[in-house]
């Protein structure tokens, strides 16, 4: 333990511990601007200045370990005016048009200027003007914006393991971009967006298609229909003030239909068709060994497409079957339609999703069309539906509790479990022990693969078989998991695993790209406890029991993998170039 | 090459190579060769095998002189040793005739020997003559005749010859003569005085005290001591005739490692990068951090404008850097070392290759060296021309491939470094200073110069200096000593203004200030740094404000990027400094500049952004007047008030092609 004073407060913390993390538990807060809780710092904005007693150097506070007997000083005359300098040079390389960018009044940049209350602009504005970088439709690159915090590319290079963004040139023009300078689209990016979910300012966001809602919603010749993921009920709340976790699925129905859609479809629904099918896969491989071991996940679209590029020697393991938002889109426009006698050209369908690779995903193969139409129109961000509830007038958080639309609303335990890393594992386990064995699980829940671990490994006995598995979250922790298969191949040996998910996000989709700001392992772990809630909370656990889901495959599909499922419900993957240039 | 064992060291040690009777060295370093030192090469080569002349040919570094470009130097039978410069291959016919043919030395490009002799220890063979005063017209060739006429009329002219020297080594004291081979120097001579030293020196061998010119060579050369001296790439003259690799060899059968590191500390060396950080204790840190692989760095990424010092070093003495790099390895069990030298130094790179080759040749790189049971290994790292790479956690970033931004310390390279281990990084000039303080001992290298700043310090002397060269002397050496006794004052005899240490990062320090002493401790207190070695003198007529935005411009390009206050501040304090310079400042400027710079020194990441408003603060200081009349009356008030010349344009440090051209 380190004994040390801090603004003559003693304080005690472990070895290691910041000057910055140690001051927060006595009630002393440092202001800072590039450290983010989740990450290493970067020491980039020079606002966390301290100064130790008998040094006649100021020191960063978020990078320096307390030692035992410093006498700390995190506010005086000097300290403070350097921060005020520091920051009014941070402000004038910064376009301050906030209020018309996408973080405005959630912009970490902005509330340090207002603490610090800074009255004029006394250093002449020097703002380079560069192209923002759009070219992938999820993500948009807004150089301007950009303090230089390094966030982004941590989260990136070290986080996620994609090496999508980089720092180019140097002083003054310094930006962060794919090395090369190379657009976005061109590089390794697998447009999971958490950069855009680490980032203080508006300098990286998602690509906002609101719009094209609204502009469908009043379009008198649409039938707009929507569709919600498993996360996003426990995260929107955030956006209105609620603590993380808050379930908030039956008034998202409500405001949906308020906001005008004409019908409120659950991806819930639709994660349990995914289920079924992917547990069908399961056992055709595990138990009828008919296809390769291991099935791999393929329902996070960031993960397919770092798949796709890094490690496409596991082509054959990934489940064919398709997202659930892709699946939902699908059957919209073909069962519900039928059903409804619809014309599928009219529907427009929305989904409102925890990331911003979704919006990739809607034209990532030409099976996604499979309905003869864009089977999903637009894909919403979590942020961007708070943005259009505040836009639309309805007093969200007091609206009377409503109901999904039937037939593509129904859901299971298993579905909403998808938003929680190892949840589609979990589900799918729910689902293959039942088809192996005719019987439930004893404990549905199962442990071994919650939490936050970032890889985790579990055997669960399926009728007296064992099964091994293993998840990932963070893309950086894939490769742990795949080398150990790679090395069992190589030595001619059983893979060490028969089933594998992974979630490109950490925390899963709960700490999806899209998701509102400030994630942390704190916050992640709220919306994970929320997540679960709901599946406690309903009476049906396993996927194949969604009367919804039985009726689906009753009256339209067939049998799980049977021809009609394969061709609506199933896509194909090849590998792709690294970068495209 | 045969591996060398212990015994073949012992026995270089006490037999060292017989001097042949006639050599040419000539300085093949970059700035010799800008200055043309390869054609003249050849031209001796080619003049040595068809005439046949008895000398040996030698390549060799840089003594230092970089004004007299290309220099060689000549011994040849009967006469002196000396060092001629500007040495085209034109004048190897009339040179080699003079040396081989007649026995005379050359007029008009000796530069006479900085070793100036008290006593007449020998008769005299030799005058060397110059007028070195101010005055109209050149009485050079005046006193040439007067001493060659009174030497004939005292029947000396066959034995003694009177040549025309281009430099004396001391300035602005009248006629100089030097008798050699003693090197007994008399100054301010005047017509009436020829008859007297001929009299009195030349015959009875006595030495005129009135005359004597008792200041002694401020030079003292530990870190150069072989420039000039050995081949650089020939690992057998640095074994022959410069005690090479003895220190090694005495550290590895002689000295436990921890005795090395204390005859470090006995040395008080302190590290010649800038910081000024103690060498024995980076090395007793990162020896005492366990550790399954440390490492040690020679960092050679010098980048300061107008610096040249590690340059001449590595092309000059590469070994002598190598066995410095050795006998730290040793010191710190560290079996891998690297050099990391920016790759506009391709000259550097080359030679220090040629030595790692021979080294491993020799068996002095390699597993159990010289059966000690010590392995060491060590390669060059290029470095790509970004100025920051010269800071250590960025150096060490680009040696790892990342790109070269500085991390925050702690943790010290000492304790986490390349690839996480623990790593020392020495200067150039430190690792070369190192083998011999093991061989003279630490107590010797103290003996030189301040209580706090121990031995000696070389500085590249450029900008608007009469003779623009390399030199090395003891710390405690004042400013205007180096300006004005080594390096003969201000170019074409103009006042001088103020003289810039510590590069980039440095300030200026004013004429009022040039009897401080050199030390790391009294240039900060200036409000400058010791740096690693700039040194740019300004006259006159060099506009402050030019000078400040000169340095400023230099950091703003060279800045990373990474942190705030350095990207963002340098940039504007350069805007606001361009906006004066064109007479559209305004009175708040001074505030805003002040505050910048104070949050740039304080909330930077690294030495880079901390330092580098250090030229704009110290002009600030010292030439607050300048900036004042620019912001009242704009450019041509200013130059009028400040003296500055009509273009005011900072004096543009010399890169060596144009020192030595």
């Amino acid at each position: 333990m380190i004994t040390a004073r801090i603004n003559q407060i003693e304080v005690q913390v472990p070895e290691g511990t910041s000057i910055l993390d140690a001051a927060r538990r006595v009630q002393v807060k440092i202001p800072t601007l590039c450290k983010h809780k989740d990450l290493l710092a970067t020491a980039a904005c020079g606002i966390c200045i301290v100064r130790n007693k008998g040094g006649n150097k100021l020191i960063r506070a978020c990078c320096t370990p307390l030692e035992n007997g410093m006498e700390i000083t995190t506010h005086d005359r000097e300290i403070v005016d350097v921060r005020r300098s520091t920051l009014e040079l941070i402000l004038s390389n910064h376009p301050q048009a906030c209020l018309t960018c996408g973080r405005n009044g959630e912009c970490e940049l902005q509330s340090l200027a207002a603490d610090f209350n800074i009255p004029m602009e006394s250093i002449k504005r020097y703002v380079k003007d560069v192209p923002a970088d759009c070219s992938t439709g999820s993500i948009i690159l807004d150089f301007v914006k950009c303090i230089k915090c390094g966030r982004c590319i941590q989260v990136c290079q070290e986080g996620q393991n994609v090496w999508a963004l980089s720092f180019l040139d140097r002083g003054i023009n310094t930006r962060m971009a794919p090395a090369g300078d190379i657009t976005l689209a061109e590089s390794p990016c697998v447009k999971c967006g958490q950069c855009s979910a680490h980032c203080p300012t508006g300098a990286i966001v998602e690509n906002d298609e609101t719009p094209a809602v609204w502009e469908a919603l009043h379009d008198k010749e649409k039938i707009c229909v929507v569709q919600i993921a498993p996360s996003v009920r426990v995260t929107v709340g955030e956006a209105f003030g609620l603590p993380p976790g808050t379930n908030l699925t039956k008034k998202i129905y409500a405001a949906l239909r308020r906001l005008g859609f004409h019908a409120v479809f659950d991806t819930n629904f639709s994660a349990d068709v995914t289920i079924v099918e992917e547990a069908s896969e399961f056992i055709e491989r595990f138990v009828h060994k008919r296809g390769p071991l291991p099935l791999i996940t393929s329902c996070c679209p960031s993960w397919t497409d770092f798949m796709e590029k890094r490690h496409y020697d596991f082509i054959d393991n990934f489940s064919t079957a398709k997202s659930p938002q892709q699946m939902l889109g699908v059957l919209a426009k073909t069962y519900y339609a039928e059903k409804l006698k619809l014309d599928p050209a009219k529907i427009f369908m929305v989904s409102i999703m925890p990331c911003t690779a979704k919006k990739y995903e809607l034209s990532r193969t030409e099976e996604m069309f499979a309905s003869g139409y864009k089977d999903v129109d637009v894909a919403l961000t979590t942020r961007e539906l708070a943005r259009m509830l505040k836009q639309s007038g309805i007093d969200f958080l007091n609206l009377a509790d409503a109901e999904p639309d039937s037939i593509l609303g129904d859901y299971t335990g298993a579905g909403t479990i998808f938003g929680a890393t190892g949840g589609v594992m979990e589900a799918a386990l729910r689902t293959a022990y039942f088809y192996a064995t005719g019987k439930k699980l004893a404990k549905v829940e199962v442990e071994a693969v919650r939490g936050l671990d970032g890889v985790k490994e579990g055997v669960i006995d399926v009728a007296g078989t064992k099964v091994r598995v293993a998840v990932a979250h963070g893309l950086a922790n894939v490769e742990t998991v795949l080398d150990r298969v790679r090395e069992a191949r190589k030595r001619g040996e059983e893979a060490p695993y028969h089933f594998i998910e992974v979630m490109a996000c950490p925390g899963g989709c709960i700490g999806g790209g899209g998701q509102p700001y400030g994630v942390d392992n704190e916050r992640r772990k709220l919306r994970i406890a929320g997540i679960y809630q709901d599946d406690r909370d309903r009476t049906l656990r396993h996927s194949h029991e969604n009367p919804e889901v039985i009726k689906l495959y009753d009256e339209f599909l067939g049998k799980p993998l049977g021809s009609k499922a394969h061709e609506l419900l199933h896509t194909r993957y090849t590998a792709r170039p690294l970068y495209k240039r | 090459m045969k591996t060398l064992t212990r015994q073949d060291l012992a026995d270089l040690a006490r037999h060292p190579a017989a001097e042949p009777a006639a050599w040419i060295r000539v300085q093949l370093d970059t700035g010799g060769i800008a200055a043309g030192a390869e054609t003249l090469y050849t031209a001796l080569d080619h003049a040595r095998v068809e005439q046949r002349l008895p000398f040996v040919l030698q390549r060799a570094g840089s003594t230092g002189f970089a004004f007299a470009d290309p220099v060689i130097a000549v011994k040849s039978a009967g006469l002196p040793t000396v060092h001629y410069g500007h040495v085209t291959a034109e004048l190897v016919p009339q040179l080699l005739a003079a040396h081989f043919g007649q026995r005379h030395l050359l007029d008009d490009h000796i530069i006479a020997t900085r070793r100036r002799s008290l006593v007449l220890d020998a008769p005299v063979t030799h005058i060397l003559v110059r007028d070195t005063g101010n005055g109209p017209g050149s009485k050079t060739e005046f006193f040439q005749f007067s001493f060659q006429e009174e030497l004939k009329r005292r029947g000396l002219g066959d034995r003694v010859q009177v040549v025309r020297a281009f430099d004396m080594g001391v300035y602005d004291e009248g006629a100089v003569v030097q008798l050699l081979p003693s090197a007994v120097t008399y100054t301010n001579v005047l017509a009436p005085d020829v008859a007297r030293i001929v009299t009195e020196s030349i015959e009875g061998g006595r030495v005129l005290d009135d005359l004597l010119w008792k200041t002694p060579d401020r030079q003292v050369r530990i870190v150069l001591r072989h420039c000039g001296e050995v081949d650089p790439d020939s690992a057998d003259d640095y074994l022959r005739r410069a005690q090479g690799y003895q220190a090694f060899a005495k550290a590895l059968f002689a000295l436990t490692p921890e005795q090395v590191i204390a005859e470090m500390k006995t040395s008080a060396l302190r590290g010649r990068g800038g910081a000024g950080f103690p060498t024995w204790m980076k090395w007793q840190l990162t020896r005492a951090q366990p550790a399954s692989q440390r490492y040690v760095i020679c960092n050679g990424d010098e980048g300061d404008p107008g610096a040249f010092m590690d340059r001449s070093v590595l092309e000059s003495d590469p070994h002598a850097v190598l066995e410095g790099m050795m006998i730290a390895a040793y010191a710190m069990g560290t079996s891998k070392g690297y050099f990391y030298i920016r790759a506009e130094y391709p000259r550097a790179v080359e030679r220090v290759q040629r030595a790692l080759d021979q080294a491993r040749e020799l068996g002095l790189l390699g597993q159990n060296i010289l059966g000690s049971g010590f392995d060491f290994e060590a390669k060059i790292r290029l470095g790509a021309g970004a100025f920051v790479c010269g800071e250590e956690t960025a150096l060490i970033a680009s040696i790892e491939g990342k790109r070269g931004s500085p991390s925050p310390r702690p943790p010290y390279p000492s304790v986490r470094g390349l690839w996480g281990m623990p790593t020392a990084i020495n200067n150039v000039e430190t690792l070369a200073i190192v083998p011999e303080i093991l061989l003279k001992g630490g107590a010797w290298f103290a003996s030189h110069g301040t209580d706090t700043s121990k031995g000696t310090k070389v500085f590249a002397v450029t900008g608007k200096v009469r003779n623009a060269q390399l030199v090395e002397v003891p710390m405690g050496t004042t400013l205007r000593q180096i300006v004005f006794e080594v390096c003969g004052g201000v170019l074409d005899n103009k006042e001088i203004k103020a003289v810039q240490t510590g590069g980039p990062s440095g300030g200026v320090i004013p004429t009022s200030l040039l009897d401080t002493p050199v030390s790391y401790e009294t240039l900060q207190q200036l409000g400058s740094i010791m740096g690693s070695g700039g040194m740019l003198i300004m006259d006159k007529g060099d506009s402050m404000v030019e000078v400040a935005k000169f340095y400023l411009k230099f950091c703003v390009d060279e800045s990373c990027g990474k942190c705030a206050p350095c990207r963002i501040g340098g940039y504007q304090l350069l805007q606001i400094l361009d906006r004066i310079s064109r007479g559209r400042g305004n009175a708040g400027d001074l505030a805003i500049i002040h505050r910048i710079c104070h949050a740039m020194q304080k909330a930077s990441l690294c030495g880079l952004g901390q330092t580098a408003p250090n030229p704009v603060l110290s002009t600030l200081r010292y030439f607050g007047e300048e900036y004042q009349a620019f912001i009242e009356g704009g450019p041509s008030y200013a130059r009028k008030v400040s003296g500055a010349a009509k273009a005011a344009k900072a004096p543009a440090p010399a890169t060596s092609q144009e020192v030595s051209s």
